[in-house]
């Protein structure tokens, strides 16, 4: 549990007696003090969630009850089937990715995915996918394009796995291939942030013609404790390179990197699963809608010309010395 | 024991234990071109801005790039431009380590792709060299934006036969090597240069355990079936020229006339 979440939750019991009580005795009287806690709740949920410092927001990106992208699957996506495996090396349970329908037709869905136990983050590797887990993310990007399905791509994870087995496998081509070709699949990728978007291993399943952020995720250079060890020289400053990374899905819609936000349910989408699949739904389904007007070859170069403004830079003056 | 003018006649390589010394930017083209003066510079003008106000406990990001033109004499991490090598035209992308560690920013990405956008126009071959600790933190997401452009810039010259070698000298890392670099046609390491995915403080930091290997090299790397080669400095300039003679597209590229401005170096007041 998070907590600043903690007045929340007090206020959350005393409801839940409440309700048991007026259950058990309807005449007992406390429909009152019941409809008065939850216009409190209402309301200090609103300003509890309005006012999240960054590194409250990266801890509700990584809540595990926040739903993950199997969790989107099943709401969003019937008839997923799942495909394993990248005909290379192996079958990482860090990425999944399979055929479904959407809207009506058949698509095509890759996604980082957690855990929510222990066991199961092990088996996850904690959403960090290995280089066979992009590599089977690239062989469906493949197969994608072969049959003419739009991609839909939801990025959940604190970064690549940065053992030395994935150094071995080559990690960096893994990622860097997969950018490649994404940026010029000649079919529409949608991409969402989910949960936390880390770095190079979000941006190997992340390069679309519309990146869309839940309200409550994350979209980093590097995880915040991955940038503290680089520029404090030490992860403990996590918190504040949280801070100083401008990570928060406002403050990247404001500096043009991302799309569109969508809005979660009060309190989170941890809250409400089902609430926040339904906002995201509609999301994606005006957003294919729109991409799917336009012809293949507009569609690749205007997804460049959207990577190719992604930058500020300056201009300092020089001086010819021939 | 070697004296320096010995030792850099030798390209800042010790004859004793072969250890390939960093080279600057200008070192560098000096070494992969036929004449040094025959580099025409492009985008010299170009130099980072502050997406995100960034603050370092050792100061602002605006006084490391203040320091960094200072101490290298360029305005930022990567030097761009066309330059004759075995008497053809190529487009040459050096990176420069001694600001802000190579790394890579708004700027730097921007440079990088007009580099590979010139020579998708122009048809010419490209030649990076890579000397960078990754995506630039003190620009946020705009630095990791950095490899998706460069990456899509890359892959475009693909589409027109256009060959991209890269030579990853000491050290290529994170960001840097997992975006433009390993999608390059042809990829040489330079002996013993640093090659990886996470830096050790990163492994720490996160996964809290070890680095497992002391050296990520160059022979190291290219064991695990990533580097085409791993070629001594002597040897670069000649399998370069080689290597672009058999893919560079047949009567297109021989002394084409660069499309770019006249020559500039960038001089910080």
């Amino acid at each position: 549990m998070l907590d600043f979440e903690d007045d929340l939750n007090e206020i959350r019991d005393r409801i839940e007696q409440l309700d048991r009580k007026a259950l058990q005795n309807p005449n007992s009287g406390v429909t009152q003090e019941l409809s008065v806690l939850r216009l409190e709740l209402e309301a200090r949920t609103a300003d509890v969630y309005s006012n999240l410092t960054p590194w409250q927001r990266v801890q509700l990106a990584r809540h595990q009850e926040r739903p993950h992208t199997l969790d989107y699957i099943d709401r969003l996506f019937p008839d997923f089937v799942e495909l394993h495996g990248d005909r290379r090396f192996g079958d990482d349970p860090s990425v999944v990715a399979g055929l479904a329908s959407f809207d009506n037709i058949s698509v095509v869905v890759v996604g980082h995915q957690k855990g929510r136990t222990t066991a199961e983050n092990l088996e996850r590797n904690f959403g960090m996918a290995r280089p066979e887990g992009f590599r089977k993310a690239l062989r469906i990007f493949g197969l994608a394009e072969t049959f003419n399905r739009p991609v839909f791509t939801f990025l959940d994870t604190p970064g690549a796995s940065p053992t030395l087995e994935d150094e071995e496998r080559g990690q960096s081509w893994a990622i860097a291939e997969n950018m490649g070709t994404l940026a010029r699949l000649r079919v529409p990728v949608i991409t969402t942030v989910i949960g936390e978007g880390g770095s190079g291993g979000a941006l190997a399943l992340g390069i679309g013609d519309r990146v869309l952020m839940m309200e409550h995720s994350i979209y980093s250079v590097a995880s915040p404790e991955a940038a503290a060890a680089i520029v404090w020289r030490d992860s403990k400053y996590a918190e504040k390179a949280a801070a100083a990374l401008r990570l928060t899905s406002a403050d990247l819609l404001h500096a043009g990197l991302i799309d569109r936000v969508v809005p979660e349910p009060e309190g989170g989408a941890h809250r409400d699963h089902n609430a926040a699949a339904e906002n995201l739904g509609e999301e994606l389904r005006t957003t294919l809608k729109e991409l799917r007007k336009q012809d293949i070859d507009t569609l690749v170069e205007s997804r460049y010309d959207k990577y190719r403004e992604m930058g500020e830079f300056a201009h300092h003056e020089t001086s010819a010395t021939g | 024991m070697q004296y320096r003018p010995e030792f850099e006649a030798a390209l800042r390589v010790c004859s004793a234990c072969n250890y390939h010394d960093r080279m600057d930017a200008a070192e560098r083209i000096a070494l992969l071109l036929d004449e040094p003066k025959s580099f025409i510079e492009i985008d010299a003008d170009i130099t980072a801005a502050d997406p995100i106000e960034f603050v370092r406990p050792s100061g602002s990001y605006m006084d490391r790039v203040g320091k960094a033109r200072a101490l290298t004499n360029r305005n930022e991490a990567i030097v761009c431009g066309t330059g004759l090598l075995n008497e053809r035209r190529v487009a040459l992308g050096v990176m420069e380590f001694g600001f802000i560690a190579g790394s890579m920013g708004s700027a730097t990405g921007e440079k990088i792709t007009r580099l590979f956008e010139m020579a998708r126009r122009d048809l010419l071959p490209v030649i990076t060299v890579t000397s960078s600790g990754g995506a630039r933190q003190d620009e946020g997401l705009f630095a990791l934006m950095q490899m998706a452009r460069t990456t899509a810039a890359a892959a475009r010259l693909r589409e027109v036969q256009i060959p991209h070698i890269c030579v990853m000298a000491d050290p290529t890392l994170a960001g840097v090597t997992a975006s433009f670099a390993a999608t390059a046609d042809i990829i040489i390491g330079e002996p013993g240069a640093t090659i990886r995915f996470a830096g050790s403080r990163v492994v720490k930091g996160t996964i809290r355990r070890r680095s497992d290997v002391e050296d990520h090299t160059s022979e190291w790397v290219q064991q695990h079936g990533m580097l085409d080669l791993v070629l001594a400095r002597q040897e670069l300039r000649d399998t370069l020229a080689q290597l672009i003679t058999h893919l560079a597209p047949v009567g297109h590229t021989r002394n084409l006339k660069p499309k770019t401005q006249p020559a500039t170096t960038p001089k910080p007041n």
